[in-house]
């Protein structure tokens, strides 16, 4: 008798919260902003703003990287 | 794209064994470090779209992988010196790729473009970059083979959306060539490679020989991480720079794509790649830093070759 190998079923959530950083989106194809604007989303991937920084929002801009962390 | 026009003994022996192939016989030494660079940048290209003058199998022929072969241990050897090396346990990839990008202290060229950049030193700019941007993510496709199964697939994820998800108008390098045309440049894949600085060519020699090489795989991937998680900043202080010297058709909007991209890129690149490969190959953890150290210290360099040679380092 042979054994089977383990093979590993591995976590790949659709949405992602990065510590002191946005939360990525997988599979989206548009997204809503606070003023209600909705905006078409055409990468696999996309980030959404959670410090409120960026000057692109809904989407994260990069800007978090440079405020202090609390 | 033709053969670049020889620097020196070395690279005028490489064009005109690739463009009629002898076998045998010894390569002369670069007389300079710019005839070495163009020698291997030429010997590269090979592997990618190659040359309307040399021989397409030239590419595989033993001569030319020995000069290959010589230049890269060289190169290899230049950038391990400069490289500070890593701690003996690398806890948290993430952190540790975020302690190399903090710890960059090179000028930047993105700053100058926003402020005080002339059009002139933006246009040899982007002839510089256009040595890299015409074929931007090309080398990275390199190592998805090399890579476990975790980061291979983030890899993946992360160049479809570079390759433009299928839609070649959205491709990055695309979009790039676009911008070139409407800031009046040449858009053909190679069409400055004759004025670009040694600086230039290293840059991109040094990321052909990461994709290429299995054995750098933990380098060629923590490049890519430095490279995305230095990005976004940049590519809005370019953004707007351009928009100060009224530059703001596709080239600005080939920057601005890069600020949205990258945002999600260098998340990805850190975690889901680089993280995931050292988890499952521990031994790759101190190359994945070797290789962002790599990104930010030739990135470095040539901010500081440029802006010395505009007077604004
Ligand atoms: S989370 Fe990135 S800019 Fe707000």
């Amino acid at each position: 008798m042979t054994t089977r190998p383990e093979v590993e079923e591995f976590d790949h959530p659709d949405v992602v919260v990065v510590p002191h950083g946005p939360m990525l989106l997988r599979g989206a194809t548009s997204v809503q902003g606070v003023d209600g604007t909705v905006h078409d989303v055409r990468r696999p991937v996309v980030a959404l703003c959670r410090c409120d920084k960026s000057s692109r929002l809904p989407f994260c801009d990069g800007t978090h990287k440079v405020i202090p962390r609390r | 794209m033709r053969m670049p026009k020889p620097r020196g003994p070395l690279s005028e022996w490489v064009v005109a064994r690739l463009a009629t192939p002898v076998d045998g016989g010894h390569a002369p030494t670069a007389d300079e470090w710019d005839d070495e660079c163009i020698a291997l940048w030429t010997l590269h290209e090979m592997s990618y779209r190659g040359f309307e003058d040399a021989a397409d199998d030239a590419e595989w022929q033993p001569a030319m992988l020995a000069v290959r072969h010589e230049l890269e241990v060289a190169l290899e050897q230049r950038l391990r010196r400069r490289w500070p090396g890593a701690d003996a346990e690398v806890a948290d990839v993430p952190a540790a790729l975020e302690a190399v990008v903090a710890a960059d202290d090179g000028p930047s060229l993105a700053d100058h473009v926003r402020r005080r950049a002339t059009t002139d030193e933006v246009l040899e700019l982007f002839r510089q970059r256009s040595v890299y941007q015409l074929k931007e993510a090309d080398p990275m496709t390199w190592v998805i083979p090399h890579l476990p199964v975790r980061s291979k697939a983030a890899l993946v994820e992360l160049q479809y959306d570079e390759y433009g998800g299928g839609d070649p108008n959205r491709m990055h390098s695309h979009l790039f060539a676009r911008g070139m045309v409407d800031v009046g440049l040449r858009a053909e894949y190679g069409a400055y490679v004759d004025d670009a600085l040694p600086e230039t060519l290293e840059l991109n020699n040094a990321l052909s020989m990461l994709g290429m090489h299995r054995r750098l795989r933990g380098a060629a991937v923590g490049h890519l991480a430095a490279f995305e998680m230095t990005s976004t900043l940049p590519s809005r202080k370019m953004v707007q720079g351009l928009g100060r010297l009224g530059l703001d058709g596709p080239m600005a909007a080939y920057f601005d794509e890069h600020v949205e991209a990258d945002a999600v890129h260098e998340l990805l690149a850190a975690r889901d790649i680089c993280a995931t490969l050292a988890e499952d190959e521990p031994d790759q953890a101190a190359e994945i830093l070797f290789g962002a150290f790599t990104c930010v210290d030739l990135e470095a360099r040539l901010a500081t070759a440029l802006l010395t040679s505009w007077d604004a380092a």
